[in-house]
């Protein structure tokens, strides 16, 4: 009976995995650049955003839908992640522009004049000309790769050890880890941050070195990238749920006191799980902050997060591929609404515009959700499917 | 006694007493000057007027500053007029009011002084009305004074500090006579009497004047360290090698108040400014020399490439230097050696140490009150920030606090109070009586939503605290966007009545506005209905044993449903009151309640869920403990709200029960 199920989810996850490459290789072949340019970069590069915010929906969906953890805080994670590398990003761009600068009447630049000019260049807008200490490794891009990993699950890590060491669980943790996006939200705000405050990092669209490929061409590749990462971390959560491992967190998720007194060490397997989803998520933000071009502190703000939580419950939690539906369809479908495309519907007294009624009918089917259909989109789906059969 | 006095003075200072018909004479002497009178020649005149008695002079001053003076063309007369008929007028006598003769409307002319002659009119008029028989005329002169007091008022008060009757006036002429000394004074004796006097004045006025004594000149240098000792030094200061910003002057200007620093290099200038080193070229001048003699892309042979290190730049600049006949390059080593045979320092523009050094005294220990009343300052702004976060958490300590319940659209009942408040009073234009309205019609509003919040959704949930926040969280955004789509994206007023306007005035570095000491009242206030209906009310102990523990509730005839629904309903309703008051001191926006929420489950949560005494703790212990990060640092409150967050996390994990735990069954629910 088991075996039966494992198979069958194999099978699901085989055939999710081969949608993904499908897809990718359709768009590529009806993107501009190497195909018949039906759709334009921009859409591109929704889509390719799009596949990022699924990966961070499946490290949610593993966080909360399997071991319980109602974590408001992993957008966090995932804007650090856009930090770490928009710093190499605009970095190394600034420096290009800053050497390509002088002509032949003038000397070359000494490491200090570099310095200071880049500094100029990049800190500005928030009247400093120093290049700050978190800056030190901005000019290496592999130390900055290290950075995205090592950030967020430093940070992570030293939450949840002490989170979970005292048992801090359920709304309390769940409020525990909005503060904590919170205070990192007001930090990056501040103009002494050293991350350029709500000005945030920009142009982070031109990649340097990269500059004779077009964006038509960089938007292709990063819509690989996202989806090379999509199956990548899909085939990682989905072994750790497979796993015997999986099945402890699961435990954890529904009983953690009996799992407690059964001798597991629950801390340790809660904190690898916390861990790993926010390296994972930091990894997605690295890949979708390029895409979007400019990152600020305001994409970090504790709303996000819940946001995030909201697309893996619309979805259905405790099935990857429920996370990855709701994340695609909902964010999707928002940027739809409320960038004013949609047609608005006329009752004859009132015309609801889509622009101002979408949040509202959002959160109202959103409660809907959570009330009638634990599962989400994937288990109303299920049921339905079970009900034809 | 007043006149005699008068009079024993004009005997005494002017020598003789001139008659009105001896000023009558001097005018028309002078007529000229008045007639065609410009801001230059009115200075002389008004010296000139100076003898003659004060109260005439001052009559006539009034009448030329009003433009109420007219002139006979022939003779040149000055005279005030009145009618007689359209086309004749009287020619009146300015001091004795006597008709002088008729004349047609075309023989007189008005005499128009411009604004410049006005002002020095209006100075000179000072002079007179501060010995006015009139007490308004002496309160205008002596406040005209208050602006700036010129070297030459300190005699002027001097006498008006004697012949001055009204005892409210003398204190503020003796004031202004005190600091007319220490500016003007010549008298050192006297200027440190005054100083003594002024020990135990904290006002601003008064630090001000001080700190005016104890003005500095701008950085000297000298090479003989003798040239020093006649002098009253404020600071002999020694040229340092600064090199950037690093860590430990960071933490140093945190803790500490930087002290002037000099800089080599600009003490390298003052220098050279005042003739005693050689001129030096600076990094950046001789970059500027090396480019310009480029050619072909090097520099006396050399690539320019090679020159991307300040070591080869200077080698290369000192060999085109001796080429060329320039002055070579020093390093600041070396030119600190240089700087060691000068001396830079800072003189008082005072002279004598004694006042100084007396200035300083005084000032130290008037600061030294002053510190009091900042920290008193600290304390109450402490507590105004204690009781906004009581404000914004006061509902949730019921919804969340008692019944457990997490409400994320806790906020969005906060901003529906504010919307009410704003509502009302666009239909009721009295404040007052709208804020009497707004309150209880907030508390129906917010408690009906409460209630059909209940109703719909939370009844549902409450076996699964994680789904209640993200369904309450969909609320939120809902209820977030309709008042974004019924009430626009601006803020909208709520404006507080006219009696909480201005604030207490206790001194000049202490005051509380009316509008923070009513928040604070209010939130009192709270806490006690609050208390009062969970202790000594039915439904409060009904809420209390459902909490703890619903079935037993339930076996006792307590209708658990009715009650889990009044409870929500209750909490709600507070929270929407508790909008009204905070609407007033902020901007009412759809995102208001989003603003408040999270520090308002911080501050249920370190309080402690489960007591209403909690809360109270909770909100204190976070307003007071952000004023007090703040204090080190006021420029930034974003990084004081960082640390205190991180200070709760940490917090928590040593009371993960918050400040006032609950003991016994009740504590183990959850």
């Amino acid at each position: 009976m088991i075996t039966d199920m494992n198979k069958s989810i194999k099978k699901h996850s085989l055939i999710f995995l081969i949608t993904i490459f499908l897809f990718t290789l359709l768009v590529t072949f009806l993107s501009e650049p190497f195909g018949i340019n039906f759709i334009s970069t921009s859409f591109v590069k929704v889509l390719g955003k799009t596949l990022c915010l699924c990966i961070a929906a499946i490290a949610m969906d593993v966080v909360w839908g399997y071991c319980g953890i109602l974590s408001l805080g992993h957008f966090a994670f995932f804007g650090l992640g856009g930090y770490m590398i928009g710093m190499w990003l605009m970095y190394e761009r600034t420096s290009i522009i800053v050497l390509n600068s002088l002509d032949d009447s003038q000397l070359p630049f000494t490491e200090i004049e570099l310095q200071e000019a880049i500094g100029n260049q990049i800190f500005g807008v928030v009247g400093g000309t120093e290049i700050p200490l978190i800056w030190t490794f901005a000019d290496n891009l592999y130390f900055q790769i290290i950075f995205v990993i090592l950030i967020p699950g430093l940070i992570a890590f030293i939450f949840g050890w002490l989170a979970f060491r005292s048992r801090v669980t359920g709304v309390y943790l769940s409020i525990l880890t909005q503060a904590m996006t919170l205070a990192l939200s007001l930090y990056l705000f501040q103009n002494d941050s050293g991350l350029r405050g709500n000005n945030g990092l920009s142009g982070l669209q031109n990649i340097p070195h990269l500059e004779n490929l077009s964006q038509s061409t960089i938007s292709i590749l990063f819509l690989w990238l996202s989806s090379i990462g999509l199956i990548f971390s899909f085939v990682i959560f989905n072994y750790i749920i497979q796993s015997k491992f999986g099945s402890v967190i699961t435990a954890i998720r529904d009983n953690e006191t009996r799992l407690r007194f059964f001798g597991y060490n629950v801390e340790i397997y809660k904190l690898f799980i916390f861990v790993i989803t926010a390296i994972i998520t930091g990894l997605a933000g690295a890949i979708y902050y390029p895409q979007a071009g400019i990152i600020n502190p305001a994409e970090i703000a504790p709303i996000a997060s819940i946001y995030l939580a909201v697309w893996v419950a619309i979805g259905g939690r405790g099935k990857l591929y429920g996370a990855i539906l709701g994340a695609a369809s909902v964010s999707l479908l928002s940027s739809w609404f409320t960038g004013g495309n949609a047609p608005n519907i006329p009752l004859g007294f009132f015309t609801i515009e889509w622009v101002n009624w979408w949040t509202v009918f959002l959160g109202i089917g959103f409660v809907a959700i959570t009330i009638f259909s634990k599962g989400g989109l994937i288990g109303m789906l299920n049921t339905l499917l079970v009900k034809i059969k | 006694m007043k006149y005699l006095l008068i009079i024993l003075f004009s005997l005494l200072s002017f020598n003789s007493a001139f008659s009105e018909e001896n000023f009558d004479n001097f005018l028309f002497k002078n007529s000229k000057l008045i007639i065609n009178s410009s801001s230059k020649t009115v200075g002389t005149f008004l010296e000139k007027i100076n003898v003659y008695d004060q109260n005439t002079v001052s009559r006539f001053l009034n009448l030329w500053k009003n433009k109420k003076l007219f002139y006979i063309k022939e003779t040149k007369k000055i005279v005030l007029i009145s009618k007689f008929d359209n086309k004749t007028y009287y020619a009146i006598d300015i001091f004795s009011n006597a008709k002088i003769g008729k004349k047609k409307k075309k023989d007189f002319k008005k005499i128009k002084p411009n604004s410049g002659v006005r002002a020095k009119i209006a100075t000179a008029l000072v002079n007179f009305q501060i010995f006015s028989n009139d007490k308004n005329k002496r309160i205008n002169s002596i406040n005209a004074l208050e602006k700036k007091i010129l070297p030459e008022h300190l005699k002027l008060l001097r006498k008006a500090f004697l012949l001055e009757e009204d005892d409210r006036l003398k204190i503020k002429i003796k004031k202004l006579l005190q600091f007319a000394i220490l500016q003007h004074g010549t008298d050192d004796k006297e200027k440190i009497k005054v100083l003594n006097e002024l020990m135990t004045n904290t006002s601003i006025e008064v630090r001000a004047v001080l700190s005016k004594l104890l003005r500095t000149s701008e950085i000297k240098v000298t090479r003989n360290i003798e040239d020093l000792n006649n002098l009253n030094i404020a600071q002999i200061i020694k040229p340092e090698v600064i090199s950037k910003k690093q860590f430990d002057e960071v933490i140093k200007s945190f803790f500490y108040k930087e002290k002037l620093k000099l800089s080599v290099i600009d003490a390298y200038k003052i220098a050279q400014k005042n003739g005693f080193l050689d001129k030096r070229v600076s990094l950046n001048e001789l970059k500027i020399i090396l480019e310009n003699n480029i050619v072909d892309n090097k520099i006396l042979g050399i690539d320019i490439k090679e020159f991307n290190e300040n070591s080869k730049r200077i080698e290369v600049y000192n060999k085109l230097a001796k080429i060329k006949n320039l002055n070579i390059y020093r390093d600041e080593t070396e030119l600190l050696n240089d700087l060691k045979q000068l001396h830079f320092y800072k003189i008082y523009i005072e002279k004598n140490k004694y006042i100084t050094n007396k200035t300083k005294q005084v000032l130290d220990s008037i600061n030294f009150k002053v510190k009091f009343y900042k920290y008193l300052d600290l304390f109450i702004d402490g507590l105004s920030l204690s009781s906004i976060y009581f404000l914004g958490a006061i509902g949730l300590a019921i919804t969340f606090g008692v019944m457990r319940v997490i409400n994320m659209a806790h906020g969005e009942f906060i901003m529906m109070g504010a919307y009410t408040g704003y509502v009302v009073q666009s239909y009721i234009t009295n404040h007052t009586l709208s804020l009497i309205i707004a309150f209880p019609l907030a508390f129906i509003i917010t408690f009906i939503a409460g209630v059909i919040m209940e109703r719909l959704v939370i009844k549902h949930l409450y076996k699964n605290p994680l789904d209640t926040l993200l369904a309450t969280f969909g609320i939120s955004i809902a209820l977030q966007q309709l008042a974004k789509n019924i009430f626009g994206t601006q803020a909208r007023p709520l404006t507080s009545p006219s009696w909480l306007d201005g604030s207490l005035i206790i001194n000049d570095d202490l005051s509380i506005s009316y509008i923070r000491i009513a928040i604070f009242v209010l939130g009192v206030l709270f806490f006690l209905i609050l208390l009062f209906v969970m202790k000594k009310t039915r439904f409060g102990l009904e809420t209390r044993s459902v909490t703890q523990n619903p079935v037993m509730a339930s076996n006792m005839g307590v209708n658990t449903e009715k009650i889990n629904m009044l409870t929500f309903g209750f909490g709600s309703g507070i929270a929407g009151v508790a909008g009204v008051a905070i609407g007033l001191f902020s901007k009412v926006t759809s995102e208001l309640g989003s603003e408040y929420i999270v520090q308002s489950f911080m501050t249920v949560v370190v309080g402690g869920v489960g007591s209403i005494w909690g809360t109270l703790a909770g909100a204190s212990l976070i307003g007071f403990l952000q004023k007090f990060i703040e204090w080190f640092n006021p420029s930034n409150t974003l990084a004081a709200q960082t640390y205190m967050i991180i200070f709760i996390i940490l917090f928590i994990q040593f009371r993960p029960r918050g400040l006032i735990a609950l003991k016994g069954r009740a504590a183990n629910d959850n």
